[in-house]
């Protein structure tokens, strides 16, 4: 057993994702740091969404172990019984630790509280962006509406409740720049408003993890720098962690903390930016080539 | 003017075209349909005789109305087509808000009186019965269909089987036990939910034409089982001489502990299909207020984001196994209701009333009124079944056709005809916009343009 570092809030173990024959992800392990942004980056269908569908609970992953924590660092002393426990997750009063493969993807979303982000946007089109986040804010509000039946009869404490989400909702909008547009329906968004609100979206379920399926794909580079600001903001502000797929790499290397890279589902780099970036496994992987014949094609291409 | 004037010359040999081309398919359609008929005559055999008046008046009048379409309409539709403004449906929306809701509300509830005033008791039954009592009960079952179509996207084909579990519950309980309408109503609507959840789970992870499939399937067996568990359904014959709803335990009877006499007024029929009226109209109110509220709260919210998007649903923590459980209890409960005061109403119920027939109805109400919409689904029911029990009525085209012509015969091909022009004018249907649950600065009507009709 390795020595857990008291700031880690995943832990990806041996994470192995088969489909059929084809292995997407292969024995894959890394961590993802406190109030830290981690990127994923690989090449084209180098599994990087395999992985992320198994951390939300999307794929049932059929190996690994995927371990997320929150609260107090020592409940990490939990995991082992956890493990042999067969329960999904073990919530104290401190904090809490979750055996996300064991958990459907609402739960790991609900109980874990792991948000996410598509890479084509999932947004819903025909709601306006206010009912886009209340929608996010839909378990509290829930619970509050005393499951429907106390909201039925209009009592007090919902609509207190109902209150409170829609300043929450206010006050993403405000942070993301969309309060002019609160009212309009989300569909009629332009492009890089849409990648924005998916992700206020996605901050209205409080995560601990946030886990942001390309976000500047499709921005042009002001928007994408602006990007950069909003999650380092959002990172240093609210403490979350953020698991990142990017393929834009002034994004990768401007706020990323560490960097995981992946080729044929295989970890193949794992380190500070500036490491990974001048790893000549990760340009090769990059190129198409193998390492030994990276320094021949980068002489070719001229870089 | 002069060129307008050589334009419909100039379309006159393509419109003749496409009307004689148009009759033709009308002659090969009609001609089995209408231009022969099998009648059984005196000796109890099948005899075959034909109609050749009424086909050549269908097939003469379809081709003279692709004449004038081609030749005067079509032009003018594609102009007006592009000239309509957005906006027009939008403000007709806001005045439809602002106006139409009181006043249609007012005339439901003054509605019976204003017809005992204008044709006197006699007459009053027979239009607050078929018309007012018949629309009201498509008008709740439409709005309790709309939760599970228009909000949660799940396509239903089976919706008259809870409409049937209620008429039977009701008729089964309130013959063996004696209970009352007002214990066995909300029990109806009990039992009509738990095979809303029954039927929810083996559907849960079917979408589209497979949902609709298993739906259809599903209010087949209901009425299969119905026809033949004899013991208890009696079958075909059906259930006769259900108990009538009293008032708070007044029976509505000529006795001398009935209604008129208790209330000292003279025995009418009035009494009790007013009654009846008002508990239709409160009960379809309720479906409405229900309808209304749950859209606001977060489950309504909830139906509406699975239907646009269910894995977003997943990744922000929402059970959608639950919501769309709950979406088929609470639209099959509104089916109780209305189906066990169907079988207080009706004092008769066989599988007959609950064909898949009532079931297309249903859905062609909330389709034609728009997903999502209360006062279209209301109105598209104005629409479809007044318009029904209108044509029972109409007397002078008997005149031009003979006498054993019926008009409710043609309903179908009305039906039909009604369906098509929505779909060619309105394809979203009669309100296509959808209103915010909730707003920050202004509430603006969504176009249906950017609304999912969902694939489940």
């Amino acid at each position: 057993m390795t020595a857990h570092d008291g700031s880690t809030v995943l832990r990806v173990e041996h994470l192995s994702m088969r489909f059929g024959g084809l292995v997407a992800v292969d024995d894959l392990s890394f961590e993802v740091q406190r109030g830290t942004i981690t990127a994923l980056i690989g090449p084209n269908g180098a599994g990087k969404t395999t992985v992320f569908n198994c951390i939300t609970g999307f794929y049932r992953p059929t190996e690994g172990r995927l371990a997320l924590q929150r609260g107090d660092p020592a409940v990490w002393q939990a995991l082992e019984a956890l493990t042999n426990s067969g329960q999904r997750g073990v919530l104290r009063p401190d904090g809490a630790l979750f055996l996300l493969e064991r958990m459907p993807d609402y739960l790991v979303a609900q109980q874990a509280r792991v948000a996410r982000t598509f890479q084509n946007i999932r947004l819903f089109a025909g709601m306006t962006v206010l009912e886009n986040l209340l929608v996010a804010q839909h378990n509290p509000l829930m619970l509050a509406s005393g499951y429907t039946v106390l909201g039925l009869l209009g009592l007090p404490p919902y609509a207190a409740a109902e209150r409170v989400a829609r300043d929450k909702a206010r006050h993403w909008l405000e942070r993301f720049s969309l309060i002019e547009r609160a009212d309009d329906p989300a569909g009629e968004l332009p492009y890089g408003a849409q990648r924005r609100l998916e992700i206020a979206r996605a901050m209205c379920t409080d995560p601990v993890l946030l886990c942001l399926d390309e976000p500047a794909a499709g921005l042009n580079p002001r928007e994408s720098a602006e990007l950069n600001e909003l999650l380092l903001l959002i990172r240093d502000e609210c403490a979350i962690s953020m698991l990142l797929i990017e393929h834009d790499m002034s994004v990768v290397m401007n706020i990323s903390d560490h960097v995981v890279v992946l080729d044929y589902g295989i970890k193949i780099a794992d380190g500070a930016p500036e490491a990974v970036r001048n790893d000549p496994k990760v340009i090769g992987a990059y190129l198409g080539v193998g390492d030994e014949e990276v320094a021949r094609v980068e002489a070719e291409v001229g870089l | 003017m002069q060129p307008a004037a050589a334009n419909i010359g100039a379309r006159f040999p393509q419109a003749l075209r496409d009307a004689g081309l148009t009759a033709l398919i009308a002659l090969g359609v009609f001609l089995p349909l209408v231009g022969f008929q099998t009648v059984t005559n005196i000796r109890d055999a099948l005899t075959l005789t034909t109609r050749w008046p009424l086909l050549l008046f269908l097939v003469g009048s379809i081709a003279a109305v692709r004449f004038v379409y081609v030749v005067a309409l079509a032009p003018r539709f594609e102009r007006g087509a592009r000239l309509i403004p957005q906006r027009a449906s939008a403000a007709a929306a806001n005045i439809l808000r602002n106006w139409f809701i009181p006043f249609a509300v007012a005339f439901v509830i003054v509605y019976p009186m204003l017809v005992v005033l204008t044709v006197g008791f006699g007459g009053a039954v027979r239009w607050i019965d078929n018309f007012g009592i018949q629309i009201l009960i498509y008008v709740m079952l439409g709005w309790g269909l709309n939760i599970v179509v228009g909000l949660a996207g799940l396509l239903d084909l089976g919706y008259v089987a809870f409409y049937a579990v209620g008429a039977y519950s009701y008729a089964l309980l309130a013959k063996a036990f004696g209970l009352s309408f007002w214990i066995l109503l909300p029990l109806a609507g009990t039992l009509a939910s738990f095979w809303g959840i029954l039927l929810g789970f083996p559907v849960l992870r079917l979408r589209g034409d497979y949902l609709a499939i298993v739906t259809l399937a599903f209010g087949e067996i209901i009425r299969l089982i119905l026809i033949n568990w004899v013991p208890v359904t009696n079958g075909y014959a059906g259930i006769g001489s259900i108990p009538r709803p009293t008032f708070f335990g007044i029976p509505f009877n000529a006795d001398d502990n009935g209604f008129a006499a208790v209330f000292g007024l003279e025995f009418s029929p009035i009494y009790r299909v007013g009654f009846l009226y008002y508990v239709i109209l409160a009960l379809a109110l309720v479906t409405c207020f229900f309808n209304v509220r749950l859209r606001r709260l977060p489950i309504g919210r909830a139906w509406e984001a699975l239907r646009e998007d269910e894995i977003a649903c997943r990744s922000l923590g929402i059970n959608t196994t639950n919501t769309k459980l709950t979406a088929f209890a609470m639209g099959a409960m509104f089916a109780g209701f209305a189906g066990s005061f169907f079988a207080a109403r009706q004092g008769f119920i066989s599988p007959e009333s609950f064909t898949f027939l009532e079931s297309a109805t249903i859905v062609a109400i909330v389709v034609l009124g728009g997903m999502g919409s209360q006062i279209g689904v209301a109105i598209a029911a104005v629409i479809m079944i007044g318009g029904t029990e209108m044509m029972r009525r109409i007397e002078f085209l008997k005149q031009i056709f003979g006498p054993t012509f019926d008009p409710t015969q043609y309903r179908m091909l009305l039906f039909g005809l009604a369906m098509v022009a929505i779909m060619r004018w309105r394809p979203r249907g009669l309100i296509a916009t959808r209103t915010p649950s909730a707003f920050l600065r202004k509430r603006r009507n969504i176009s249906v343009d950017l609304v999912k009709e969902g694939r489940g």
